[in-house]
């Protein structure tokens, strides 16, 4: 009989460990303000999967996550060129398409032109995406500069004159220095995609005749600085500056924002879904992305946060507000002027953050 | 010696050994090596069961590369120079207001004073990261201070006081205060009053007798709150990111910088490295100048 005890703890201890490894979980690492939460939700209860879900405001801080490995992280969501660097690191497995039945959401014009990062898309989905543009609030602006400077120029943060009477009303950009170099680059009439050195170094004395009028750098706290009307013009992603647009109407503060992809020529940018190569839950990460194409919950993401998707099918249930838009979905006019980036290599990428280091601080 | 003493003595220097000479070793083999693109992104990378080729070529393709590429960019001088700038003038400050707070717990009545320690330890049960977001809520334009002073009619406009330097001492000196107080408390506490008592017997005025008398014997105080102060504010990384300005430059920052925008582990391995010689020789020194002078006395 005394015997019975022990056997009946670890009968027990089988049973409780059996069910928590039933417990399953998906741990996805996306951008901050990048999707409606009623979708996290609905996942969990369709799938019965407990969702884990974390984020981030910069590509730099997510490299570094996955370059470190073992992040524990089932599903992340890099930009393009940085998506295009951690593939040849081997931080990514490939997808299993048979396990994602909703493929055929997928929009072609969008996958052609994200193979240019990851070949034949075999790492990776299409989330969302969008351009690098201008942020104005309306108002201010108009009365700080009358009506005669264009509010979709490149000019209207680097021209030095400009800058000087909207640091009154602040003026944001992002730590980004791979979109923002490339927008240097681009104003001073250069190729954006210039890997060369000295053509990069080209763009400090043009940051440091504007830096004394930026009050800061930092890439999402625009959102809410631009809706509350702390600053009157952000350098910043088109759905977040369309965020702020909407929380401004929303709290009818009389803030009215604009977002313009510039006129001189955008960067245009994609946010890939990729499952990382040590990915604790691989099938789960799957379901994950099933889920996000299909085109009901693709077109509810896009409704709430103000980003073109990579799915198809999801266009018919978007809202005018979305699809109608030309700041979102770009009228083939606009498509013509974006333009996109390739990754640097290690040794440019030193002098890209040594000059940014330096714009930032003065040192 | 016989074998339980040396079982003693074997803990912490197996503490040593483990928390801080194996992590070093580690660190000083990222400094020599190159940045790549792969898992970890340095190269080159050793298997621990490695044979000795293996070894000879592994120590081969180590250099001192990154710290040449340190000694070539004034930018970490700068950001050295004004960390240890901004970490002396801190521990000043805490020392200037730490040891009059000390004093005045080592004098109060001994009912009190585990209630004044108490006070003293009182905010650490709020996480540090709350207590500096507090602050930039204080020294902000729109914050409490500003509005008091504008309130009062002492100045018109807001002080820009957040994301500069002030923001900076005032953030370090607040939340290393403690570490001042308390080992220059337990050494005033520990003091013989009769000592003063007998000073100024024979005449000494009690200026001249804290100075004489109770100055000295708080030193060993003074030091261990100097360290602790000092230290931590040298590589203080919070802070200065948050309470700062993009010109605040520390090294602490630096070094995220160089770990996380440009994911060079070389690099960041080379500042750390810097940084812990910085603070490691003038620690050696003052403690063989401490040998040799209690040598002298004897």
């Amino acid at each position: 009989m005394q015997t019975t005890f022990p056997k009946l703890g670890l009968a027990l201890a089988v049973v409780v460990t059996a069910h928590a490894s039933v417990a399953e979980e998906v741990r996805v690492y996306n951008w901050s303000d990048y999707i409606d939460e009623a979708l996290l939700n609905k996942f969990e209860q369709q799938t019965g999967i407990k969702l884990i879900y974390d984020v981030f405001d910069s590509n730099e801080v997510l490299e570094t996550k996955m370059l470190a490995g073992g992040s524990g992280y089932d599903v992340v969501v890099p930009s393009g060129t940085f998506l295009q660097r951690q593939i040849i690191a081997g931080a990514f497995q490939k997808l299993d398409y048979g396990q994602l039945s909703n493929k055929n959401n997928l929009w072609d014009v969008i996958e052609k032109r994200t193979a240019q990062y990851d070949p034949s898309n075999a790492y990776s989905i299409n989330y969302m995406w969008g351009t690098t543009g201008l942020g104005v609030n309306t108002g201010t602006v108009s009365d700080l500069l009358g009506d005669n400077v264009a509010i979709d120029s490149l000019a209207l943060v680097f021209e030095p004159s400009n800058m000087e009477k909207l640091a009154e009303c602040g003026v944001y950009f992002l730590d980004a220095p791979s979109e923002m170099i490339p927008a240097a680059l681009k104003y001073l009439g250069e190729d954006p995609d210039s890997q060369d050195p000295d053509v990069i170094a080209l763009t400090e004395p043009l940051f440091a005749a504007i830096r004394p009028y930026i009050s800061k750098f930092h890439s999402s706290e625009y959102i809410n600085a631009l809706a509350n009307g702390d600053i009157c013009v952000a350098f910043g992603w088109s759905g977040d500056i369309l965020q702020a647009r909407d929380r401004a109407a929303e709290a009818e503060n009389d803030v009215e924002i604009a977002y313009n992809a510039p006129s001189e020529g955008a960067l245009m940018w994609f946010d890939q879904m990729a499952i990382p190569v040590d990915a604790p839950n691989p099938t789960g990460a799957h379901k994950f992305l099933n889920f996000i194409l299909d085109a009901q919950n693709m077109a509810d993401a896009s409704n709430y946060v103000y980003y073109a998707n990579g799915n198809l099918a999801s266009q018919s249930m978007l809202v005018e507000d979305v699809i109608g838009d030309p700041a979102i979905y770009p009228d083939p006019e606009t498509l013509k002027n974006l333009y996109t980036t390739t990754p640097y290599g290690a040794k440019v990428q030193r002098v890209v953050t040594r000059l940014w280091t330096k714009i930032k601080s003065g040192t | 010696m016989n074998l339980s003493r040396k079982l003693l003595i074997l803990v912490p220097y197996s503490w040593l050994v483990v928390l801080f000479l194996i992590p070093f070793g580690i660190v000083l083999k990222i400094s020599l090596s190159d940045i790549a693109l792969s898992i970890p992104p340095y190269t080159p990378k050793l298997e621990i069961f490695s044979s000795s080729a293996e070894w000879l070529q592994y120590f081969m393709a180590l250099d001192l590369e990154n710290f040449i590429f340190l000694s070539e960019d004034r930018l970490y001088y700068v950001a050295y120079l004004s960390s240890l700038k901004i970490a002396s003038i801190s521990t000043l400050i805490t020392l200037l207001i730490g040891y009059p707070i000390a004093y005045g717990m080592a004098k109060s009545p001994e009912h009190w004073r585990p209630t004044l320690i108490m006070m003293v330890i009182l905010p650490f049960w709020t996480s540090f990261l709350i207590r500096i977001y507090a602050w930039m809520g204080l020294l902000s334009n729109e914050g409490l201070l500003n509005q008091f002073l504008i309130w009062t009619g002492i100045i018109d406009g807001p002080l820009i006081i957040l994301n500069t330097n002030w923001a900076v001492y005032i953030g370090i000196v607040y939340a290393y205060l403690p570490f001042m107080i308390l080992p220059i408390y337990a050494s005033l506490e520990k003091m013989d009053v009769s000592l003063v008592e007998a000073a100024e017997d024979l005449g000494c005025s009690a200026t001249s007798a804290f100075w004489l008398i109770t100055a000295p014997l708080s030193k060993p105080g003074i030091i261990a709150g100097c360290f602790l102060v000092f230290i931590p504010a040298l590589g203080e990384f919070v802070i200065p990111s948050l309470l700062g300005g993009s010109d605040t430059m520390m090294i602490g920052k630096v070094l995220w910088e160089e770990f996380f925008s440009n994911r060079d582990w070389p690099v960041a391995s080379s500042v750390a490295i810097i940084l812990l010689l910085l603070l490691i020789i003038p620690i050696i020194l003052f403690q063989r100048n401490e040998h040799k002078q209690r040598e002298v006395e004897r």
